[in-house]
């Protein structure tokens, strides 16, 4: 367990005319996250991603709960967390007039690295994020896509055990978000547990090994993408057929892994099944059993989407 | 050990970004030559004093001050660059000492000042102003006081109010009192007794003091002693509560 919550609370004070609004930002949180895993928190804008994450990262004080994290107590030790831990935030965090390397040696060299050893970090952090042909140019001459690269270069330059990447990708165009996803896969090869946070589905789909859905700060469901889109409604496999559907649907019907079986009116069966990986085979073989001609056969995977419509009532997409 | 590191780190990368960007010290050295030489002649008649000399003995040091006040105030609007790049931020979750970051930057705040006023010192030197080394030292040692004490109170405030808007009326409001009641334009003895016991609760008018007292060659006026105390005072709570702010969890 490289970060373990209870928990964890925060609001805010905010003022409105002469009204003192008070917004429960996060509200009890309980996670845990596996050494070595890339861990992502999914949900809309203003679910209370942003302000866990800075809480983990010590930026903020909780108002209630606990959290150890890398076998540091957040709020007893937060030097101790500081130094075991890398934030790269949502907004940025490079300097217009520094070049990328001055930034790496300075940020090395701020967790008590030595100058010698801070140059030679950078120099390695440059070629291992490609930018060491722009190493020396001020960085607001870079793209969107290398800035962002300087920033998580910055956020592991002190070689964290775990590291926290707010909105990695949001802003970038596809191709340098692919690249991103790239550069955090390294992370994770090298042996870093990185945890991220994202409203993309697909980010979360495709890259994460575990995600949590925040909504109103609440964790609203928690797991592998997998598993999670397993659990609400199963997956479907829709048969296409030359016959009739009727004797199909009797044979299929009465398999112990179809959990729910429906006659659409354009023809063909759904088949709702808990495993569509393994039904199909299964499928296959009872048909040809029954002597039953198939025209086609398709699975369709429910969406993180349809996992965020399930537990919150709304569409990711529409939040 | 760890935190003069801090506080050298800090204060170098500052320094390199000001030096990477010259037309800092052409402003901050044109503004104070052009009132040495196109204001301080009036003052000639208008204390009637003997020589231009005699006069530069009372304006120097007054105008001093004004820099070290003023360019302090003012640091503030660079720290909230610096918040909305993120590079506060990103100090913040590192382990270096907070109180390093304000040091840093109101070091190099510090440094400045007083090449404006080495400069500033010496042109005036040429119309004939003279001052011993040792007291000229002291007043640089107050000066610097001074410039410590207002850019951290800049910086303090910079990260409580958080944008430009709302910094720069702010401080406009603190610095025309602080320097129509320090004397630094024109000494406070010509004030009417109202206004002159108003100015004695105005902590840089007794800096003022100081520095003239100190420029004419009064080491032991009392006003020396007075006037480095007061400053040294709040240049401590001043550092105290800017370097609170910077520890402080902000959303």
């Amino acid at each position: 367990m490289i970060i373990e919550t209870k928990g964890l609370r925060k609001s805010f004070r905010s003022r409105q005319g002469r009204e003192t609004k008070t917004v429960e930002a996060v509200r009890g949180v309980d996670l845990v996250v596996t050494e070595g895993e890339i861990f992502g928190f999914l949900g809309p804008n203003g679910a209370g991603k942003t302000t866990t994450l800075r809480m983990l990262a010590t930026l903020i004080e909780p108002d209630g709960g606990e959290a150890t994290i890398a076998g540091a107590d957040l709020r007893k030790e937060p030097g101790e967390v500081r130094r075991r831990i890398g934030y790269v935030a949502q907004g940025g965090s490079t300097w217009d007039d520094s070049t990328a390397r001055e930034e790496l040696v300075l940020h090395a060299r701020m967790y008590g690295i030595g100058k010698a050893e801070a140059q030679q970090r950078a120099a390695q952090a440059l070629g291992a994020f490609q930018l060491a042909e722009y190493a020396d140019r001020k960085c607001k001459t870079y793209s969107g896509g290398q800035r962002r690269r300087v920033e998580i270069a910055l956020g592991i330059i002190h070689q964290p055990k775990i590291v926290f990447l707010d909105e990695p990708t949001t802003g970038l165009d596809p191709q340098s978000r692919a690249h991103m996803w790239d550069e955090i896969r390294r992370l994770r090869a090298e042996g870093m547990t990185v945890f991220v946070t994202t409203h993309y589905l697909e980010e979360a789909d495709a890259l994460c090994d575990r995600i949590a859905i925040m909504d109103h700060g609440e964790i609203v469901a928690e797991g592998t993408p997998a598993e999670l889109k397993r659990d609400i409604s199963g997956e479907v496999v829709i048969v296409g057929l030359d016959s009739p559907a009727p004797r199909a649907a009797d044979v299929l019907g009465t398999q112990p892994y179809v959990t729910k079986l429906e006659t659409p009116d354009e023809g063909g069966l759904r088949l709702y099944v808990n495993d569509g990986a393994t039904a199909i085979p299964q499928i296959l073989r009872a048909l040809d059993g029954a002597d039953i001609a198939l025209r086609s056969i398709e699975l369709h995977r429910p969406s993180l989407d349809d996992v965020f419509l399930t537990k919150t009532g709304r569409s990711l997409r529409e939040s | 050990m760890k935190f003069a590191r801090d506080v050298w780190l800090v204060f170098n990368r500052q320094i390199l970004l000001l030096l990477r960007n010259p037309v800092w010290v052409f402003v901050g050295v044109f503004q104070p030559v052009m009132y040495l030489l196109l204001f301080a002649p009036l003052l000639t008649k208008a204390l009637d004093v003997g020589s231009t000399a005699e006069a530069y003995r009372v304006f120097v040091p007054g105008l001093l001050v004004l820099l070290a006040i003023f360019g302090g105030l003012f640091q503030g609007f660079g720290l909230i660059a610096e918040l909305r790049a993120g590079v506060i931020e990103r100090s913040r979750v590192t382990p270096v000492s907070r109180l390093a970051l304000l040091l840093g930057r109101s070091l190099r705040d510090v440094v400045s000042l007083l090449t404006q006023g080495v400069i500033i010192t010496v042109l005036a030197l040429f119309f004939g102003l003279r001052v011993h080394l040792g007291d000229l030292l002291l007043a640089y040692l107050l000066l610097a006081l001074i410039s410590l004490m207002t850019s951290a109170v800049s910086y303090g405030v910079a990260l409580v109010v958080r944008s430009e808007d709302a910094l720069a009326p702010l401080m406009n409001t603190v610095a025309q009192p602080v320097l129509l009641l320090s004397g630094i334009l024109l000494p406070m003895t010509l004030a009417p007794p109202w206004l002159k016991s108003i100015a004695n609760w105005n902590p840089f008018a007794w800096a003022v003091d100081a520095t003239r007292a100190l420029f004419a060659g009064n080491l032991g006026d009392d006003s020396v002693w007075q006037g480095l105390s007061i400053m040294a005072v709040l240049t401590v709570l001043a550092v105290t509560w800017a370097a609170r702010e910077f520890a402080r969890s902000v959303r």
